[in-house]
Parts: C-alpha cells; sequence; structure tokens
C-alpha cells in the first residue's frame, strides 16, 4: 500500500472554536504517515442553515469544494460531520442530475474557466478514512499508549450516520465504526442509549431549551454508564458537549461534567502525541486524566 | 440463493401496560422459535395467540399500507408488517424488546394514543384548498412533472413512525413535526392548491414551525414509504424565504447570517453568526460561556478572522448565485 494522501477540507470550526481538532488531526496523520493537503480556497458548507436559505447558491459553493480536491485527483477527507453530510449530499444531488450539474458548473466556470465539478472525488470523515483506509489492525500495532485504564463513551453525531444511503456504512441504529476505534486505542467502549442521538447543536439559537436537554440526555447517558470521558469525530456536537455543560445540566436538573475528546484526540493519545500537540489546553471541561 | 427456511431461538422483551389497570408498565420475557420468513407482525400475532390472549396492538393491512402496525424493535422504528425478523436479528441479535411507538403515550400494550399526531396534521390543513368551478368547461390536468413535483411526500401512510422517533417531538409539544410538515410541503407543492398563505402562516411559527427542527435526520431513516420529512422540511424552509415570508427573527438571521459570512470571509465567522442570528440585546447572554470558550483559546478575534484562499471566486459566486433576497 502506497502511502495514504488526502485533500483536507478542514470545515470553520476546526480554524476557529476548535483549533485542538485541527492540531490534533495534523499530529494523528503525522503519526499514521498520511499526506494532507489542505484545501485552503474552500468555504463554509453552509452547515445546513444557508440551505434552508438558498439552496442553489449552497449547491455551486460546496461543488466548488469539491472541485477543488478534484484537482488534487485525491479523496476529499472532512473533519466535521456535518461538512460531511452537506459535501456528501451535494456530491448525491450533482451526480444523480445532469440539468443541475450543467447549472452549478456553468456558474463555477465563470469565475474559473479552471473549476469545474466532475464527481471525480470520493467524500469521506477522518474517521472512516482511519478505519477503512488505514485499518484499525494497522493502528493497533501502532499504538504506544494503550487507553485500557479509560471507559470511553463515543458520540457518533446525526450527520455521520444519518440518511444511512449516503453514508460510509455505520448502520444508524447500531453504529460500531466509533467504538471500534476505542478498542483498537486500548479503551473499553461504553454502550449507552444516546450515543448515536443528536446532541441539538443546530437549533441552540433558535430553540434553547430543545438544544440543552439533547446535550443534557447525551452527558447523562455516558455518565450513568459509568463513562470516564466521551469521545466524538464531530467538532458541532464537541461544541455542545464541552462548552455547554452548564447549560444542559440546568436543562435537566443535574450537574453534569464529562471531559469530551475529539475523535483525532483519542487516537492522538493513543499514538503517543503530547497533550500540547492535541491542543488538550482548549476544551472548556478540563481534560483532567492525562 | 439459499432459500431454505431456516428457525432461531429468539427472547422477547415485550412492552406490557394497561392503562386502566397498570400503575407502570412492565416487560414480559418470551422465548421463541423464529422462522426467517417471519415478519415482526407475525410475531405480535403469535404472542397474543399463543402466549396471552389479552396481547393488544394494532394492525389491519399487513401490506404496509395502512400504517396501523408501527412500533419499535430495540428502539428502532418498524411497520411490523414489513419488517422482516432475520433482518432484526442481523442487526441487534437474538434479544428484542418490542415496544410501542411512544412509551409514554401507552394506552394498552402497543397500542398507543396518536392525538397529537393527528391535532398536529389538522393544524396544516392537510387537504386540497381549492375552489372549483361548479360548472368546469374542462378538466384540470396535473402533468407527470407537476405530480412529480411533490417528491414522493403523497406516499405517506401516516403510521407516525417519523414523528415519534424525532426528538423534538419528545421535548417541545408545540412542535408540528415531520409527519405533519411532509404533508403540509405534500400541499404547498400541489398546483391545484389554493391553502399555501395559512400553511406557510403555520409552519413558520417560532417553538412550532420548521425553525425548530434539529436536523437529526431520524425521520428520513426511520420512514418505510421513504417520504423524506426533512427534505419537506428543508423545502419548506426555502419556501418561506422565496415568498418573502420570512419573519425577522433569529432563527432566520440564523440561516441568513451564514450568506453574509461566506461572502465576507468565506468560512463562517463563528461569532459574527451568533451576533447577527441574536441581535446586539439577545447576544449578550452568550457571554459567560464566550467568556470561558476566550479563556481557552476558542474565539477568533474579529481582525484575525481566517479567510478563504481565492475570496474572490466565492465572492463572485455568492453574487452571481444567490436566488433568494432577506
Amino acid at each position: 500500500m502506497g502511502k495514504l494522501q488526502y485533500a483536507l477540507f478542514t470545515g470553520c470550526t476546526a480554524k476557529e472554536s476548535t483549533p485542538e481538532q485541527l492540531m490534533s488531526t495534523y499530529a494523528v496523520a503525522k503519526k499514521l504517515d498520511i499526506e494532507i493537503i489542505e484545501l485552503t480556497e474552500a468555504s463554509c458548507c453552509g452547515a445546513s442553515h444557508l440551505q434552508d436559505y438558498d439552496d442553489f447558491l449552497s449547491l455551486v459553493l460546496n461543488a466548488r469544494n469539491i472541485a477543488y480536491a478534484e484537482k488534487h485527483n485525491m479523496t476529499m477527507i472532512t473533519i466535521c460531520n456535518t461538512c460531511q453530510l452537506n459535501t456528501a449530499m451535494t456530491k448525491h444531488r450533482l451526480d444523480s442530475d445532469a440539468e443541475l450539474k450543467a447549472r452549478v458548473n456553468k456558474k463555477l466556470a465563470e469565475v474559473n474557466p479552471d473549476l469545474q465539478y466532475k464527481g471525480t472525488s470520493e467524500i469521506k470523515h477522518f474517521l472512516y478514512a482511519i478505519i477503512d483506509d488505514f485499518g484499525l489492525d494497522k493502528l493497533k500495532s501502532l499504538v504506544t499508549t494503550p487507553l485500557s485504564q479509560f471507559n470511553i463513551a463515543p458520540f457518533y453525531g446525526c450527520h455521520n450516520l444519518r440518511p444511512s444511503e449516503l453514508q460510509a456504512g455505520d448502520n444508524p441504529y447500531v453504529p460500531t465504526s466509533l467504538d471500534d476505534l476505542i478498542i483498537a486505542c486500548g479503551g473499553a467502549n461504553v454502550e449507552y442509549e444516546e450515543k448515536n442521538k443528536c446532541c441539538g447543536f443546530h437549533v441552540e439559537l433558535q430553540a434553547p431549551h430543545t438544544a440543552a436537554v439533547l446535550t443534557g440526555n447525551a452527558l447523562m447517558g455516558a455518565i450513568d454508564q459509568n463513562a470516564d470521558w466521551m469521545v466524538t469525530p464531530c467538532p458541532l456536537c464537541h461544541l455542545k458537549l464541552d462548552t455547554q455543560a452548564d447549560h444542559a445540566g440546568k436543562a435537566v436538573g443535574r450537574e453534569l461534567e464529562i471531559p469530551v475528546l475529539h475523535m483525532q484526540q483519542m487516537v492522538g493519545l493513543a499514538l503517543g502525541c503530547s497533550k500540547e500537540e492535541l491542543g488538550l489546553k482548549h476544551h472548556v471541561t478540563d481534560v483532567n486524566f492525562v | 440463493m439459499d432459500n431454505s427456511i431456516t428457525t432461531q431461538t429468539i427472547t422477547f422483551k415485550v412492552f406490557r401496560f394497561n392503562q386502566e389497570t397498570d400503575y407502570l408498565p412492565y416487560y414480559n420475557t418470551i422465548e421463541m422459535e423464529v422462522t426467517s420468513e417471519e415478519v415482526v407482525l407475525d410475531i405480535l400475532n403469535r404472542i397474543k395467540w399463543e402466549h396471552d390472549g389479552s396481547f393488544s396492538y394494532r394492525r389491519s393491512c399487513r401490506h404496509g399500507i395502512c400504517g396501523a402496525c408501527a412500533i419499535k424493535v430495540n428502539g428502532k422504528g418498524v411497520l411490523a408488517c414489513k419488517e422482516r425478523m432475520n433482518d432484526m436479528i442481523e442487526l441487534f441479535g437474538k434479544e428484542l424488546t418490542l415496544e410501542p411507538l411512544s412509551t409514554k403515550r401507552a394506552i394498552k400494550d402497543m397500542i398507543i394514543d396518536k392525538e397529537d399526531f393527528w391535532v398536529k396534521h389538522e393544524e396544516v390543513e392537510p387537504f386540497l384548498i381549492s375552489h372549483v368551478d361548479e360548472h368546469p368547461e374542462d378538466e384540470h390536468i396535473v402533468t407527470p412533472q407537476e405530480a412529480e413535483a411533490l417528491l414522493d411526500s403523497d406516499l405517506c401512510i401516516q403510521c407516525g413512525l417519523c414523528h415519534y422517533s424525532c426528538p423534538v417531538v419528545e421535548i417541545n409539544e408545540d412542535y408540528i413535526g415531520p409527519a405533519a410538515f411532509a404533508k403540509a410541503f405534500r400541499f404547498n407543492a400541489d398546483v391545484r392548491d389554493e391553502g399555501v398563505d395559512k400553511r406557510i402562516e403555520v409552519i413558520n411559527a417560532p417553538g412550532a414551525g420548521v425553525w425548530d427542527c434539529v436536523k437529526c435526520f431520524e425521520c428520513a431513516e426511520v420512514c418505510p414509504k421513504e417520504v423524506n420529512p426533512i427534505e419537506k422540511i428543508t423545502k419548506l424552509h426555502n419556501q418561506v424565504f422565496e415568498r418573502g415570508d420570512a419573519l425577522n427573527n433569529v432563527a432566520t438571521r440564523h440561516a441568513v447570517g451564514f450568506a453574509h459570512s461566506i461572502k465576507k470571509h468565506g468560512l463562517l465567522d463563528e461569532g459574527e453568526l451568533v451576533r447577527y442570528s441574536e441581535g446586539n440585546i439577545g447576544v449578550i447572554k452568550h457571554v459567560p460561556v464566550a467568556l470561558k470558550m476566550f479563556k481557552k483559546g476558542k474565539i477568533v478575534l474579529p481582525w484575525n478572522m481566517p479567510k478563504s484562499d481565492k475570496l474572490d471566486e466565492i465572492q463572485k459566486l455568492v453574487k452571481s448565485s444567490s436566488t433568494v433576497k432577506f
């Protein structure tokens, strides 16, 4: 197997409120000898909200992002579930509607004659790149610091699971990828009801109570099953679980504090990355066990 | 393909509750030999016929048309007459829990009170509103293209699976829910219909309308008829903006703010999105969390806001490809 190479669509959050996520992505890629080319030209994916406002504009912008990955002739990896879904939905719609694809490409060509959405690049979340392309057995063999003393609760995040026809293969009702990754890192995976449920992120502004209850349910589920910490592949879920634990606790009537790590940080810990490399100081709920 | 019939021993945990006599629900554990030809409804029938005649559930057509037999197996919403037992066993193993769609609405065993579901349907006026000429001179033809614009929303059988899989319905009793939203879209998209104004008013209401959708896609995943309710919810959002009916509130600005930010930076300016959505006064309530985040290096100050490379391309695209105004 040659060296794995990917075009990275960072999304906005990794550049702003979750810098630790970008740092740990690069730290893990380095340890696994994965080559990453960052798509610095990429725009925001619209996060499903631009899609509510202006569907066509969101298609054009996402097609442009994908077109830049295609220029590198590489698979695009995402590190945010919502970026993943919105990009994958764009790809699905353009690949199955030639007329729409032509309309979108006409707009792209107007601003840059070299820019064209072809449909040649795959789009996958880094989680599945690690599992499906790199391989869990190989990852396991590189683990230097097994996380064997920890009960770790996986929180999958909706947009890596549903709708299943646009996803990498986890069954949304019985997902296993993140559990498998925890086990490969030497940890014990915690079973709890909310692991494949919604964190409420997308309505945090307009429906704060709904959002807080959903976050609260997730934190409670993990805590009540004796998790030492949680892990998620999605920075938006991470923002909810990490920075909003106070609100969530008030909404469900109890204190809820549990460290939440990004998937990359967990892998990085197992591979022996330093806490500085993994940006562990950037958490609102302190990561107190490292 | 191997067509031979196989048999497995499965342990069922069956939700039992009788509103008239029970203070709390309980579960019966029943072991059964399940053949590869059976569907979930066969199991419900056999529980009643072979184990306990008082076991209660709804069923009618057994052809996936009436929507009566929707229940949950290990938390997954299923239409009992359509769902193959082998698929359930493959997914969840040999211990299966059978529960009504919503345990808190249970009347007797699998039977729930669906009143809220029907009330929400009624709110969106789920019928064709059209002033029909008493003496028409010709037929009102709907072209195949016009019929396709319904995007299969007319396939809904009102089984309630999406409604009772929606996390918002569980929390917010005002929320109209995915099934009724899909129904609102079904008639709004019908070229013969004249009731769009009223339906838009209902689905546009803060707290009850489409703006409270958490975008979890549970409704799309669970629907046995592939109605894809969240796609219709997105279309309703689009209709609100396209018709110029968007209220100026936190939810609408939350959507529009993305376009502003992308135009300026390519990327989303997270802080500015919150400020723009909430307004200068509303944003104050976010200050405590923002301060905590700032201390941890999670807030980018406006003058350090990163920008996409080739921002001019993005700006030109926002100009050339925008289709709505707010």
